[in-house]
């Protein structure tokens, strides 16, 4: 049986007039790769700013495994855009982190040269934001995020800005690293072809206010191989009819 | 295109000089470019004393300034409280004539040279303040939030995120201020000077005014105009310097 790495109970979320969020209950399991599905605006994001400790939920709670609340590092947060500072080169981007946990650099810099060879990016160590590709920047970004060796790996329509070959590959590579690091990854987007690429369990939200309407498991094994598989087309059109079903209802 | 500035300002002094000349303007009432170089070269050492007593007057003025508009910029973001409680006062000193308080300040200061660096500070102080303020405000959001997923302090988040967005900003605030303090220097002096003491450019201005010394005034307003220039250009090239050792340009 998976163990539990956090569960939202009834979580809402309000913005003065508008409601973000309405009694979303979720379970986590540790080690999983969730992909939250939705059109834009049903919420996705502020849930996972809610499980980030970013902002608090206006009902529900966010309960972590054991009530252990995770500590600065145990999560990683990738955003939509690569948010790096434009100033660092890729290898200070990556030592943001843990320079600000107070990490020496002498001491920091094997984690930080590991992590950017993991996305891929030996050879640009120098390299400043405006000086790599977006696809380039964005692996800097997960470089960022992995290098505190997180246990959860939050990330916010991270490719969604990217060309289709780019995010194939980014995508391809993400699932290796899922696979090679065994933490939990939390992924919202909107598109059904990257969550059912992606993810082990889909979750299917509502437009707004924005509630958990269905939970998919993916028959998938997770890899390149996917794509062309005939499981993938069919779990495409299930999600696809399902998420048409959640936005008529 | 680069030669145009000042291809366009010889041509412009030369139909000056000729002008001059063919009407048979009296010096005292419109001096050519010929009667202000030799008003300059009778007393070059007087004027230069004077110069260099404005520009001691402007540089210690926009070091002022500057500090000042940094710790003050500093402050407003980093408390709401103070935000509310200074600006509206800056803006005040902003729009407060300096003629009109100069007198003012002459006589409480008491000390030519601190009288006159406090009126240049006053009128220096609001583009750097102004521009440090919305450079520390300009850091996108998901880099604070990442800052703060990541457990940085407010003083960790200034040094590693806020100030170093805000550098650009702060360099073009101290071009203007630069300007901005020969300004006010200059109408301070023009201040005391009536007042009989100090021996800037202003008050060699003025005297030569008194005397119908219309060249040397000229010269001194030369002297002024280059002196501006300089500031100008020197500052410029300073912030483009900074900017592309910390990688930027």
């Amino acid at each position: 049986m998976t163990l539990v790495m956090l569960q939202l109970t009834s979580v809402g979320r309000r913005f003065g007039a508008v409601e973000a969020l309405r009694d979303v209950s979720l379970t986590i399991g540790a080690g999983d790769f969730v992909a939250l599905l939705g059109p834009s605006g049903c919420g996705k994001s502020t849930l996972l700013r809610l499980i980030a400790g970013l902002d608090q939920p206006d009902t529900g709670r966010v309960i972590w495994e054991a009530g252990h609340q995770p500590k600065p590092g145990e999560i990683g947060f990738v955003f939509q855009d690569a948010t790096l500072l434009p100033w660092a080169t890729a290898t200070d981007n990556v030592f943001l982190p843990l320079r600000i946990a107070g990490i020496p650099r002498d001491q920091a810099m094997p984690q930080v040269n590991r992590a950017l060879h993991r996305v891929g990016l030996d050879g640009f160590e120098a390299a400043r934001p405006r000086q790599l590709s977006g696809g380039m920047r964005m692996r800097v970004s997960i470089a960022r995020a992995l290098v505190t060796r997180p246990r959860l790996l939050l990330m916010d329509e991270p490719f969604a800005a990217l060309d289709e070959f780019t995010r194939h590959k980014l995508q391809e590579d993400l699932l290796s690293l899922w696979q090679e690091l065994g933490c939990t990854v939390i992924f919202v987007t909107h598109s059904i072809y990257e969550a059912a690429f992606l993810a082990r369990h889909i979750v299917l939200m509502t437009p707004r206010p924005g509630r958990i309407d269905h939970e998919i498991a993916s028959p998938l094994h997770p890899g390149a191989p996917a794509r062309l598989d005939p499981a993938y087309a069919t779990l495409v059109a299930q999600v696809t009819r399902e998420m048409q079903r959640a936005l008529t209802a | 295109m680069k030669y145009a500035p000042a291809l366009f300002g010889a041509a412009a002094l030369l139909a000056w000089e000729a002008a001059v000349r063919i009407a048979d303007v009296p010096s005292y009432l419109v001096p050519g470019p010929a009667a202000i170089i030799a008003a300059f070269v009778a007393d070059p050492a007087g004027l230069l004393w004077s110069l260099g007593s404005t520009l001691l007057v402007t540089f210690a003025a926009l070091l002022v300034a500057a500090t000042l508009g940094v710790v003050l910029a500093v402050a407003i973001a980093s408390s709401r409280l103070l935000a509310a409680a200074i600006q509206p006062w800056a803006v005040v000193l902003q729009v407060t004539p300096i003629v009109a308080i100069a007198p003012l300040i002459i006589v409480w200061v008491g000390n030519p040279f601190a009288s006159l660096v406090v009126c240049a500070t006053i009128v220096a102080f609001f583009p750097v303040f102004a521009n440090t303020a919305a450079g520390l405000a300009s850091a996108p959001a998901e880099l604070a939030d990442m800052f703060r997923l990541y457990g940085a302090g407010r003083f960790t988040t200034l040094r590693l995120l806020r100030l170093p967005a805000a550098l650009p900003y702060f360099l073009a605030g101290l071009r203007i201020s630069g300007g901005l303090a020969l300004v006010g220097a200059v109408v301070a002096e023009f201040v005391a000077g009536s007042g009989g003491f100090a021996s800037g450019l202003a008050y060699r201005i003025l005297e030569a005014g008194y005397r119908l010394q219309v060249p040397r005034m000229f010269a001194a307003l030369v002297l002024l105009s280059l002196a501006g220039i300089a500031i100008n250009f020197g500052l410029g090239t300073f912030a483009a310097a900074v900017m592309r050792r910390r990688g930027d340009a």
